[in-house]
């Protein structure tokens, strides 16, 4: 066919362009090798390809940390911004262009320690986009710090005779902000549950957060040898709502069918007892939105002016 | 109209003989306040005068007097909450002197504004008249001690029956006294009833129609007691204009012309005195398809801006000094990625919590040098109500133009001061395109600079081709890690170029008064007013004194040193601290001085002195003159 160089034809277009996953590659990432994070991207760009994802309509948005270099391996839109603010970025981003496809990527300081507060009140927005966090227990672009995930008793640089305090549950903590609408869990080192919950947590209509449990072989190692190791460590939430993958019944061998209708089963579920738990815990398509309520039909410049005008009427003198 | 201070009921005096009861003073200006406690309205009477008055074609200058707290404990001297109209023949442009004629509704706001110095030596009060003789003991021991300082003052203190007349028409009298009075400065000042009625149903509009009908009962009550029981009346001549104008204060102007800007998301966390713009826009912004964004913090409300920046539609947010100092990163951040975000400062007194009702001019050096690491960006500040409307216009374009931060620094004088101004003639192509999502060419960078100007085009997500990451890291023109040591010095060079480039653009300013001469004073923001209106007095004394006014803080307009070669002496007159140069301990070298006078000085080289003060209320043209007159003094000793 001839390819029009009209620019308005560029939709039409659209529709014919077929996107291979190399598509959405960018440079060779430069985390360390066996970090979680290149499997985190990995899982995305297969999304991406999966779900033929426009690159231009896409965008990352990142904090600060080894796991925010996301948005640069990617040839999508990307910014990557402020420690701990992915998530206030991502909503200014979202309230005025509801057509673009947002993923927020923030490690566990990023979320849980400095942004805590936007984590809180952007789960109670609910508006769409996936917020994946790569939680990997510790601080590690800074070079091996206590997060508030670190368990307790886990040493560091800052905390050398071990984590003073429990480890704050970031799934617990989800599940008690107000409007939250989807709360799930995953791990990198087992990449069809990683796969399919991310595709769940982007075609959910509503805020997804997604905790990705995710190895750092430099600082925490240790944390997640008897997850990798021993998969009866590791409990799959199962059901038709949530996340089902084919094959995985057969290494992970303790399974738990639960409804993510079921919000206080999801918080029993969430409750610290020793036990690593994938899946679902929790959602819900009803809840509200903040960028429907708040979506406008825009208006021209001269209806703007005649408006304007109108009000400037009831100041006159 | 005054005499030695006495303290007098006033009581109806018909006239049998048919002359006036009353004298008529005729004055070019004349300034009132209403002061009463927490709720009982005094505001709103205040408000309505001034708008009738501009209505009527008076200049007008309106200033709220506001406690800290929303309902402080009644008849507390701190406490009074009210308004404050300078009504003039001429327009006016600040809130000039002393106050002349108050009304208290108690005697505890009268001592509290007593205390503040606002009242003229000669005031006129008119004062609620039940608090001699209250059944409560307290209450009539405190009105006993505030009698005793009072009677060593001037003022003439005019003892108004309020509760008893407001009591023949409504069962609270706390509800009905403010339009009591607005009924008798209706008569004083001979206001056009019809539009007193007309403010009135417009300042009830959203009550029922037997609210509105019992404070016009009340109005006129007020009216016609004044007419039969006081002894003087003001005349201002008013010179209506035939140019078409509006009444507003400055956050109802900065928000109105957000929306002529086009701008659709207004990203804020409450915030004194900066929240009123977002409850006017918060009314009407959906009708022009905008947002006010409540956020969580002023951190989130920055990042919000810059995220709605960043997907094609330049955003602003508000905010106030403390708000000011959480957003820094985040500013640091947009001058980075060279994304255009207009931030308002509307500044209160500080630091910290500071002043939060109070005017002051002191985040200037904070706006300009407040983020860590280099980071140039423009710093704009209005002069007037008017200024507050078109500064959102011109910071929107200058913010897309140059992909950079404008912060407008405002101030709690301008936000709550209501004055008249030309109605702008709104024009289309002041409105933000909608984002251009066409194809990048090929080729094209995010930071493609011009190697002269350091312009750039911005890509926003939606355009084919132009797939980048933004990153506050340091960076090439590709929007790549910057691993080689020359990326950052070449980027900082073109992000602080785009600033000299639009300095190039601006005029330089206009010197008022004679463009030569002894002494210079320069000012920025909200004193332009009362800082003319100082010179005016002096040069009518025959003093050789000019002032400058400054609309753009960073970059500095043009001719600036060209303009103080011609005068002997350059001095700023600012809201904000800086040591008596005679206080002990000051030197020359560790003197802290004004904010603009420090900037001025190192980016001039000129010996800039200063004069500012930090009192929480905007500078009265008396108080500039008088300090005017003291360095034009101390010249001529120098060229003695």
């Amino acid at each position: 066919m001839t390819i029009p160089v009209n620019s308005l034809l560029q939709c039409a277009l659209d529709d014919e362009r077929v996107f291979e996953r190399s598509d959405y590659e960018g440079p060779v990432p430069r985390w360390c090798a066996g970090c979680g994070d290149h499997s985190v991207l990995a899982a995305t760009q297969r999304l991406l390809a999966d779900e033929q994802f426009q690159p231009e309509t896409t965008v990352f948005v990142s904090g600060i940390g080894c796991s925010s270099r996301f948005p640069h391996y990617l040839k999508t839109y990307g910014f990557h911004g402020l420690h701990g603010r992915a998530l206030p970025v991502a909503t200014g981003i979202k309230l005025h262009r509801p057509d673009l496809d947002v993923f927020v990527v923030m490690g566990d300081g990023d979320c849980t320690s400095i942004g805590a507060g936007h984590w809180v009140h952007a789960t109670r927005y609910n508006m769409d986009m996936v917020a994946l966090m790569l939680d990997n227990n510790i601080y590690g672009l800074t070079k091996n710090q206590t997060s508030p995930t670190t368990p307790q008793g886990y040493p560091s640089n800052t905390q050398p005779r071990g984590s003073w305090l429990p480890a704050l549950n970031p799934v617990e903590a989800t599940l008690g902000i107000t409007n939250a609408s989807f709360v799930a869990q995953t791990a990198e080192w087992i990449p069809p549950h990683l796969f399919a919950t991310i595709k769940a947590a982007y075609h959910h209509d509503g805020f997804a957060f997604v905790r990705i449990l995710q190895r750092c072989p430099k600082y925490t190692a240790p944390l997640f040898e008897e997850g990798l190791k021993n998969p009866d460590s590791i409990e799959l939430l199962v059901h038709e709502d949530g996340v089902m993958v084919d094959g995985l019944e057969n290494v992970y061998k303790n399974q738990v069918r639960h409804d993510p209708g079921d919000i206080h089963a999801a918080r029993r579920l969430a409750e610290e007892d020793g036990r690593t738990r994938l899946g679902v815990f929790f959602r819900d398509e009803s809840r509200p939105r903040y960028e429907e309520t708040r979506h406008l039909q825009a208006i021209t410049a001269e209806e703007k002016v005649t408006r304007l005008s109108e009000e400037l009427d009831l100041h006159a003198v | 109209m005054t005499t030695k201070a006495q303290t007098e009921a006033a009581r109806a005096v018909p006239s049998d003989s048919g002359e006036p009861r009353y004298e008529v003073f005729e004055l070019p200006e004349h300034t009132v306040e209403i002061v009463s406690d927490s709720g009982e309205g005094a505001q709103k009477c205040g408000q309505i005068l001034g708008a009738v008055t501009a209505k009527m074609g008076n200049g007008v200058w309106t200033v709220e007097i506001i406690p800290a707290e929303i309902e402080p404990p009644p008849r507390s001297p701190a406490g009074g909450s009210g308004n404050r109209v300078r009504i003039g023949s001429e327009p006016v442009t600040n809130w000039g002197d002393e106050t002349q004629l108050m009304v208290a509704f108690n005697e505890q706001v009268l001592m509290g504004r007593h205390r503040l110095n606002a009242l003229a030596d000669d005031a006129t009060i008119l004062l609620e008249n039940i608090w001699a003789d209250h059944p409560d003991e307290t209450i009539r021991a405190a009105w006993q001690e505030a009698q005793s300082e009072l009677e060593k003052t001037n003022y003439r203190i005019i003892e108004v029956p309020m509760q008893e007349q407001c009591l023949t028409v409504v069962e609270d009298p706390r509800r009905g006294k403010n339009m009591f009075v607005l009924g008798m400065l209706a008569w004083i000042y001979d206001r056009d009833l019809d539009l007193c009625r007309d403010q009135i149903a417009h300042a009830f509009r959203k009550k029922s129609e037997e609210i509105y009908k019992r404070n016009v009962e009340l109005l006129e009550l007020g009216y016609g007691w004044a007419e039969e029981n006081l002894d003087f009346r003001i005349h201002i001549p008013a010179q209506p204009t035939t140019d078409p104008m509006v009444v507003m204060n400055g956050n109802e102007a900065v928000a109105l012309g957000a929306i002529a800007a086009g701008m659709e998301l207004a990203a804020m966390y409450p915030i004194t005195p900066a929240t009123s713009a977002s409850h006017e826009l918060g009314d009407v912004f959906e009708k022009f398809g905008g947002v006010v964004h409540q956020a969580e913090d002023e951190i989130a409300a920055a990042g919000v801006a810059i995220g709605a920046s960043y997907a094609g539609k330049v955003a602003y947010t508000i905010t106030s000094g403390p708000g000011l100092a959480l957003k820094t990163e985040f500013l640091g951040l947009a001058v980075m990625i060279e994304m255009p975000l207009v931030v308002v400062d509307v500044q209160r007194g500080g630091p910290a919590t500071g002043l939060p009702t109070k005017v002051e001019q002191s985040d200037l050096l904070a706006a300009i040098f407040g983020q860590p690491g280099d980071a140039p960006h423009v710093v704009m500040a209005p002069a007037t109500i008017e200024e507050c409307f078109h500064v959102m216009v011109t910071a929107r374009r200058i913010a897309e133009t140059f992909r950079t931060v404008v912060i407008v620094l405002s101030d709690a004088n301008l936000a709550t001061g209501v004055q008249p101004f030309r109605r702008p003639e709104l024009d289309p192509a002041w409105v933000a395109a909608p984002p251009d999502l066409s194809p990048v060419p090929e080729g094209l960078k995010p930071y493609d600079w011009d190697a002269k100007t350091g312009l750039s085009r911005r890509f926003v997500p939606g355009q084919p081709g132009g797939m980048y990451t933004v990153t506050g890291l340091a960076h090439d023109e590709s929007s790549r890690v910057a691993y080689s040591s020359a990326v950052h010095q070449r980027s900082s060079t073109m992000r602080s170029r785009k600033i000299a480039v639009l300095q190039s653009t601006l005029n330089p300013p206009e010197v008022y008064g004679d463009d030569s001469g002894e002494l210079l004073v320069v000012g920025w923001g909200s004193t332009r007013g009362a800082i003319e209106e100082a010179v005016d007095r002096l040069r009518a004394e025959g003093m050789s004194v000019s002032s400058l006014h400054l609309s753009f803080l960073s970059p500095l307009e043009p001719g600036i040193k060209e303009i103080f070669s011609r005068f002997e002496k350059v001095m700023t007159v600012e809201i904000n601290y800086s040591d008596d140069p005679d206080a002990p301990y000051i030197n020359e070298e560790n003197r802290r001085r004004g904010q603009l006078a420090w900037l001025l000085r190192a980016q001039t080289l000129y010996d800039v002195d200063c004069w500012t003060r930090v009192l929480g209320e905007p500078l009265r043209p008396r108080a500039i003159a008088n300090a005017i007159r003291q360095r034009i003094e101390t010249v001529e000793g120098d060229i003695a």
